[in-house]
């Protein structure tokens, strides 16, 4: 099996934020919560790393 | 919080048990040994189920990708934390070795993202089965 970098991230990123989201919090409503704004900073942190790169090595 | 634990005098002796019935102790190793074992053993059916499709999904994938299954005793501090880290699998882990999956020498990239992936499904299976014996303890509310 192959996947591409970025399928990698989305996938490591759901399986890791909906775990710490439940594993967090106490309250339904807030494990969503915590477990979509921990999605979204793992990828934006990936990509905004991967941009850096670009550009230290450009 | 001990006070949080109440105790039952049983067959042998003093048992923690929790409000549910289930002991924090029970909870834990369930949790640790069968990925989200520990929260359904509590009833919490939906916690338990996603939890052990996100460790199984990540493992999975790990050993899809070929990545590397850390071996006891190899003398590499890295290896050797690696290893714990996959540990946190509990039978999954006995069970690579058991059956031979995953690569011992990482040869692409994605590979190793593989071993990385079976190491954080370790990981996360510990805090998991910690946050079941928080539930079954009261220490964590709901």
């Amino acid at each position: 099996m192959t996947i591409s970098h970025f399928s990698a991230v989305i996938l490591f990123s759901l399986f890791t934020s909906i775990v710490f989201g439940i594993t967090q919090r106490a309250e339904p409503k807030m494990m969503v919560k915590f477990g979509a704004f921990c999605f979204v900073l793992f990828v934006g942190a990936t990509i905004a790393a991967s941009w850096a790169m670009y550009f230290i090595k450009h | 919080m001990k006070e949080n634990y109440p105790l039952t005098v049983g067959d042998k002796g003093l048992t923690e048990v929790s409000a549910t019935g289930t002991s924090p102790t029970l909870a834990l190793l369930a949790g640790w040994l069968i990925p989200g074992a520990g929260h359904l053993l509590l009833g919490k059916w939906i916690r338990g189920l996603l939890i052990a499709v996100s460790v199984l999904g990540m493992f999975a994938i790990g050993i899809a990708l070929q990545g590397k299954v850390y071996l006891p005793n190899t003398g590499e501090p890295l290896d050797m934390l690696g290893f714990a880290g996959d540990l946190g699998s509990g039978l999954l882990y006995g069970l690579a070795r058991l059956l031979g999956w995953g690569q011992a020498p990482v040869l692409t990239a994605i590979a190793d993202y593989g071993g990385k992936f079976i190491v954080v499904a370790g990981l996360l299976n510990v805090v998991a089965a910690v946050d079941a014996h928080s539930l079954a303890s009261g220490r964590k509310r709901s």
